[in-house]
């Protein structure tokens, strides 16, 4: 979706900004404990569209990295495709630096099924081969499908198995709840989370 | 009594798109709307990234066998499509026709049937019979696939598609253009696409120019654009100039006396440039024939995107292979048929 | 054949456009021949009674131009299953061209598809004789011989004979023996390698085109001809406007020249190529809605005087290719009657003249007696419903040839009785 577009119909507002922001700002403590852990100076930082470049923007700005910010578009990955079709909208990924031998923190807005990190880690691969790949997720909410755990978590959802949870942004970002959209939209939820 | 019949517009788009309106067959821009010719210029900025990949690969196609039928020798073509292919990850089989089945009296319909029979996901046609595309489409089994790499001299979408895509890379849209296709037009299949698809996306103006042997009957009417048989008058503040390939055989089939005179009526030089707009951007489906369509200075020049053409063509290419798939995938589905476990473990 | 039994066709409206007449009355037959109008003739004890009431009785149908494929492609079609067809379409005379394989360029290929139709009985066959050897427009053919074996006109079929000295003897050469000549006018070299109607359509779908100036050049040259030397020209499907213009104005000149047009050229233009319709490719090829307003118009004002099926059937591969590949021609026996009974719908024609061009003018042109009704004519007699209707389709044609645009299309008027010299040789009833 884009930026303009207002939150979800149907949904309630689930953590307002304020909650979000406090949310990342914690996550980026503990990312740069962790990166100072690993002996990691320099890391790549990397968003998955939407929701993820979005939280990765402000932990970039908060971690004071200085190498640009990348972002990986996982359409062409997903495992759902031939269920639901094509991804209208894809843009192109956007990796600014060779990720060969580098540190790499992969930022997402929802981890749920697990699907799209899944995806993402093909892609990534596909560009080169990291020195390591941390994950961090503003939300995590159970449901996992695939055995994949963050590595920093910026808040816990509890959530019906089948209610949605659902980023805005980009400014302010809110977190909303709600059932999915109705049709093909859906889609980018199965995939997603 | 009797009913009249639907035009070509409304078969074509009858024939390609799903009761969805997504997009089963490519075989012609014909009936095609402005919002699907901009999806998938959309979809091909996408695929533009796959390159910059380590791995030039994305995995959409896997598991698809996608057969290049070429009753045409194009090694150019072929290869640029098999290449979209192998970046889809599809399996590819390549099949020149004309050497091996017609030339045994195996009609075109047994070879599609024995295709089919290996299960063949898309077939990408070039054929240099005008209708072949449609024939094919019309008479394959309802999971296949067809993509017109060309079919006789009446259309080839994808390149059509693929200079759109350089067209809106310079000029950011289509509204208030103009743009001017010189040469062969009769003969041209890639001509008739990009007169559909510039009408389609809503340029200003399409002018052809060339003499009136190769303007075909009615062209005005028939193809929505104004004809010009002087280039400097064509050329006056346009846009973008397209230049089509000429054929030698154009010329013992009388259609012209000689390249030298083409040459000296409507071949582009540095000075007949000048008469078109100064942002103009010079484009040619290739291989150029240099001193005949246009002076070297020109081709090389710094108005030409005739390079960027070629990089663009995989994108577009691969644009359209997987939303044919993708359609091709829901009705497996809805067929009640499981879709290959390949694709769905990715 | 057997003998005729007799019969009477009581209560229908009898149309007999050669001598004007179109009264409710009854028609007696007997012997093979026309007994009488109105009151039975003295004696008259028919062994058959045909109710007509509602219907509309009229001579049987002669078409100017059907081809049946045999010999030499019957894989096509056969004379056996194509007079059938013409039976179930209410033709009793057809004239088949010579592109036959062998043409019909001896007197024994046109013996033997005389003899093939006699055997079947369902229909009269009068195969046009070639005007020159094998068609190559080369060499005129034994033209008084063929004429011998019952060829009743001349034709080169549709190729036109490009060496115009070779024409105008083959003209001369007919005309010694009374014989008309059938061109289909075509200039060679314009024609040559083109599919379709050179136009709108033509220049959308990438096809070559056939240009009008090909039809209007070819009457040109066989009318000067015409003039030169006196012969007998019948302008075998005239398909554009201009074309019947020139044939206008040198009727009004007087010269023995005269036209016929396929009925599909009336109706359909070349929109119907629209998605590549190979069934739509015919030759002369489906030209602009002026052209056929044109052909109307000449057809209305007596120009162009018969109009006829021009029927090619194909077996389904002819027409499973790409379209440039594809034989040219439809299936078009029957829907001759419902189309020509359309023009009177539509205003063109009144009953009686448009029955006209289907009996007694292409009679005429033919110089044989058929297609009237008078007393002592043969007994072919067509009875239809004019306002029967029926989609065009596998399940209604009889002819073996599927090959037709109007396919799906409803037509309006169907044949329910054909007598064929006084036999019943189709019952819609009994199928």
């Amino acid at each position: 979706m884009t930026p303009n577009e207002p939150p979800i119909a149907n949904t309630a507002l689930f953590r307002d900004a304020a909650a979000v922001e406090t949310a990342i700002a914690r996550m980026s403590q503990e990312l740069q404990a962790l990166l100072r852990a690993r002996g990691a100076t320099s890391a790549l930082m990397i968003g998955i569209h939407t929701g993820g470049v979005w939280v990765a923007e402000r932990l970039h700005a908060l971690l004071g990295l200085t190498e640009p910010l990348g972002h990986l578009d996982i359409s062409f990955y997903r495992d759902d495709f031939t269920r639901i079709g094509m991804h209208p909208r894809v843009r192109p990924s956007h990796l600014p630096v060779a990720v060969d031998d580098r540190h790499v923190v992969l930022v997402d807005d929802v981890l749920q099924s697990g699907r799209t990190i899944r995806a993402a880690l093909n892609v990534l691969f596909d560009y080169g081969r990291p020195a390591s790949v941390l994950l961090a997720v503003l939300a995590e909410r159970g449901g996992r499908e695939l055995p994949i755990e963050p590595n920093v978590v910026g808040l816990h959802a509890d959530l019906a198995p089948g209610e949605h949870l659902k980023l805005a942004g980009p400014d302010p970002l809110t977190l909303h709840r709600g059932s999915p959209p109705a049709g093909r939209s859906g889609g980018s939820e199965a995939a997603g989370s | 009594m009797i009913p009249n019949s639907p035009s070509q517009p409304a078969q074509a788009a009858a024939l390609q798109l799903d009761a969805d309106g997504n997009l089963k067959h490519f075989l012609t821009l014909d009936g095609l709307d402005r919002a699907l010719l901009t999806d998938i210029l959309d979809r091909a900025e996408g695929f533009l990234g796959v390159a910059q990949q380590a791995v030039k690969k994305v995995p959409l196609c896997r598991g698809k066998i996608i057969a290049n039928l070429f009753f045409e020798t194009s090694t150019r073509t072929r290869t640029t499509f098999e290449l979209a292919a192998k970046r889809l990850s599809a399996d590819v089989l390549n099949l020149n026709i004309s050497t091996s089945a017609t030339a045994k009296g195996e009609t075109l319909l047994d070879t599609l049937r024995n295709l089919e029979a290996m299960h063949v996901d898309m077939f990408v046609v070039r054929h240099a019979d005008s209708g072949a595309a449609h024939f094919i489409a019309t008479h394959a089994a309802p999971s296949v696939a067809v993509i017109n790499a060309g079919d006789g001299c009446y259309a080839h979408p994808t390149q059509a598609m693929l200079d759109m895509f350089t067209i809106r890379a310079h000029k950011g849209g289509f509204a208030g253009l103009t743009v001017a296709i010189i040469g062969d037009i009769l003969h041209s299949r890639v001509a008739r696409s990009q007169i559909t698809a510039l009408n389609t996306l809503g340029v200003a103006e399409v002018r052809v120019i060339g003499p009136s042997t190769l303007i075909p009957a009615r062209a005005q009417q028939a193809l929505g654009v104004r004809v010009f048989h002087d280039l400097r008058a064509g050329l006056r503040g346009v846009d973008v100039i397209i230049l089509l390939r000429l054929q030698h055989e154009r010329m013992t089939g009388g259609f012209l006396p000689s390249e030298h005179e083409y040459f000296h009526l409507f071949g582009l030089t540095e000075k007949r440039l000048s008469l078109a707009a100064p942002d103009v951007i010079v484009m040619h489906p290739g291989p150029i024939n240099r001193g005949v369509e246009m002076d070297s200075s020109v081709a090389d020049g710094e108005r030409s995107v005739i390079l960027e053409q070629v990089s663009n063509g995989l994108a577009v290419r691969m644009a359209v292979m997987s939303m044919c798939i993708s359609t091709q995938n829901l009705w497996l589905r809805a067929a009640g048929e499981t879709a290959p476990a390949e694709a769905a473990d990715a | 054949m057997p003998d005729s039994p007799a019969v009477s066709i009581r209560g229908g409206r009898v149309i007999d456009p050669a001598a004007g007449l179109d009264e409710v009355t009854d028609l007696h037959l007997a012997d093979g021949a026309i007994a009488g109008l109105g009151p039975p003739p003295a004696d008259f004890e028919p062994q058959r009674i045909i109710d007509a009431t509602g219907l509309v009785v009229c001579p049987g149908l002669v078409d100017l131009s059907a081809r049946l494929r045999q010999p030499g492609c019957e894989h096509k079609a056969t004379v056996a299953s194509e007079t059938r067809a013409a039976a179930a379409a209410g033709i009793t005379t057809l004239c088949c061209p010579p592109d036959t394989l062998p043409p019909v360029d001896t007197p024994a290929v046109a013996q033997l598809i005389r003899q093939l139709a006699e055997e079947r009985g369902h229909a009269r066959v009068l195969p046009a004789g070639a005007l020159t050897r094998g068609l190559d427009g080369e060499q005129i053919s034994e033209m008084a011989a063929l004429k011998l074996a019952g060829c009743p006109v001349m034709s080169n079929a549709d190729r036109p004979v490009r060496d115009t000295r070779v024409l105008r003897r083959a003209l001369e050469y007919a005309s010694t023996y009374g014989l008309c000549t059938f061109l289909h006018p075509a200039d060679a070299y314009l024609s040559e390698g083109g599919l379709v109607h050179e136009g709108r359509m033509a220049t959308q779908l990438g096809l070559p085109g056939i240009p009008e100036a090909a039809e209007v050049l070819g009457v040109a040259r066989d009318l000067a001809l015409a003039e030169q030397t006196g012969a007998r020209v019948h302008f075998r499907g005239l398909s554009t406007g201009r074309a019947t213009a020139m044939l206008a104005e040198a009727r009004s000149r007087r010269l023995p020249v005269s036209a016929d047009v396929a009925a599909h050229q009336l109706w359909l233009t070349e929109d119907a190529l629209a998605g590549f319709n190979a069934d739509a490719r015919l030759i002369p090829p489906l030209r602009t809605a002026a052209d056929r307003d044109a052909l109307r118009a000449a057809v209305a004002a007596g120009e162009i005087t018969a109009i006829c099926s021009d029927h090619q059937p194909h077996e389904p591969d002819a027409k499973l290719n790409p379209f440039p590949q594809t034989a040219p021609g439809m299936s078009a026996l029957e829907t001759l009657l419902p189309l020509v009974l359309g023009l009177v719908r539509e205003g063109v024609l009144d009953l009686c003249d448009a029955l006209a061009c289907i009996t007694c003018h292409p009679a005429a042109i033919l110089d044989r007696p058929v297609g009237r009704l008078q007393v002592g004519a043969v007994a072919d007699v067509c009875v239809f419903d004019p306002e029967a209707r029926w989609v065009v389709g596998d399940d209604t044609l009889v002819s073996r040839g599927r090959n037709t645009p109007l396919r799906g299309a409803e037509m309006t008027g169907r044949v329910r009785f054909t007598l064929f010299a006084g036999q019943v040789v189709f019952d819609a009833a009994a199928v």
